[in-house]
């Protein structure tokens, strides 16, 4: 049960880790700020996500594995947040409500 | 053993690498974001030296507060950008401050590279004493019972600090409210967030007071989220910035010095000396600094950001 655990753990960091990858290959290689917005929320989204899914079986209880879930929570709340806020301040027109 | 090896040797180039970058870089706002990303990695480097109180302290502080300074003063400069850019210092200047650097360095490595055996260290006697500080954090022991007067002093430089910022006013605008009036957006991301995000980071800010006694965390970390939380709302157009002139502000200000202070001159009543703790009572009076300070430092810090005043009451 523990090595299955274990590997769970290292396929889903492994994966995270790949959007992480992908995201900042995105980040360096689109063309302009929105599309390389849109590859930043990959690596927030999908990477943080799977490596904390990936670090839940082996966090300390359930205070442990919560604590990890509200880290993505609150890492998506502001990658959203700072996406919107980044991609008003760059169309044209200029930043707008 | 190795793969960690790889980690912090990655790390250290990492380190180095966004250094050199900030230094060289001659955009100011280039340079800040730079030096947040600069915390930001220095922070990792704490975590992997197991000193996490300090990780905490340099995210929240080093990375956070001061990028926020920093980018304020950026974005004041901006004006005065193009003349800065063209202005070269002369080659005498570049070769004292070559040599200063170099002597600089080679002192800190001399320090870290050819150390005492064995190292002087005061680990194991902080650690041996926490049972009659009453709690288990041996950084929070030094900063509160063992070296409670380097941390007083702190707090004080802070307060002076703020008066250094508050001093940039103009004598007409003296005592009234700091930093521009954000335009109150309806249904702005950033509201969004300022609505939904300071409950979570008062509790967290709470948290990081309360377990700052046995675990990583303390006073100085839970502040900063605080004072984050608040200029988070003022930042959405949710809230004002108080009139510096306010007295109830001031108090806030000061009330954490003042509690200190206050439980440091008993000392010589109750225990034997200033900032000296009766034993058995360590722990209720450390609370009993920590909970106002913690008030004052994110008053402070908050303050700190929004600036001198610049609008009248």
């Amino acid at each position: 049960m523990s090595l299955a655990l274990d590997i769970f753990t290292v396929v889903a960091i492994s994966v995270g880790a790949f959007f992480f990858l992908a995201g900042t290959v995105g980040l360096l290689r689109f063309p302009d700020a929105l599309t390389r917005l849109h590859a930043l929320t990959k690596a927030d989204n999908l990477g943080l996500g799977l490596v904390v899914l990936g670090l839940l079986p082996q966090a300390a209880g359930l205070p442990g594995a919560l604590k990890l879930v509200s880290i993505w929570l609150l890492a998506q709340l502001a990658g959203a947040t700072v996406a919107q806020l980044i991609a008003r301040a760059v169309r044209p027109g200029g930043p707008q409500a | 053993m190795t793969l960690a090896l790889a980690i912090d040797a990655g790390l250290a180039v990492l380190v180095l690498a966004v250094a050199t970058w900030t230094i060289a870089v001659r955009k100011t706002f280039a340079a800040v974001v730079g030096f947040v990303s600069y915390g930001l990695l220095l922070a990792l480097v704490w975590v992997r030296l197991l000193a996490v109180d300090v990780a905490l302290t340099e995210a929240a502080i080093g990375s956070g507060v001061t990028g926020v300074l920093l980018l304020a003063a950026a974005a004041r400069l901006r004006p005065t950008e193009k003349g800065a850019a063209a202005e070269q210092p002369g080659a005498a200047l570049c070769f004292v401050t070559a040599i200063l650097s170099a002597v600089v360095s080679a002192g800190l490595a001399a320090l870290v590279l050819l150390p005492t055996n064995p190292a002087p260290t005061l680990a194991q006697a902080a650690v041996a004493n926490l049972p009659a500080t009453g709690l288990g954090n041996s950084v929070t022991a030094v900063l509160l019972a063992y070296r409670a007067w380097d941390t007083l002093l702190e707090k004080v430089v802070l307060v002076l600090a703020l008066l250094g910022v508050w001093s940039l006013a103009p004598d007409a605008l003296w005592g009234g409210r700091p930093g521009p009036r954000y335009p109150a957006q309806r249904d702005g991301a950033l509201v969004f967030l300022a609505q939904l995000l300071p409950p979570v980071g008062i509790v967290v800010g709470i948290y990081m007071l309360w377990v700052g006694a046995n675990e990583p965390g303390g006073a100085f970390q839970g502040s900063t989220i605080l004072a984050a939380m608040w200029i988070l709302v003022v930042m959405a157009g949710l809230g004002d910035a108080p009139p510096v002139g306010r007295r109830w502000l001031r108090l806030v200000l000061v009330a954490g010095p003042m509690v200190f202070l206050a439980v440091g001159l008993s000392g010589f009543a109750i225990a034997e000396a200033f900032l000296a703790y009766p034993v058995g009572y360590a722990k209720p009076l450390i609370i009993l600094i920590e909970v106002p300070l913690t008030l004052s430092i994110a008053a402070t810090l908050g303050l700190l950001v929004a600036g001198p005043p610049e609008r009248a009451e």
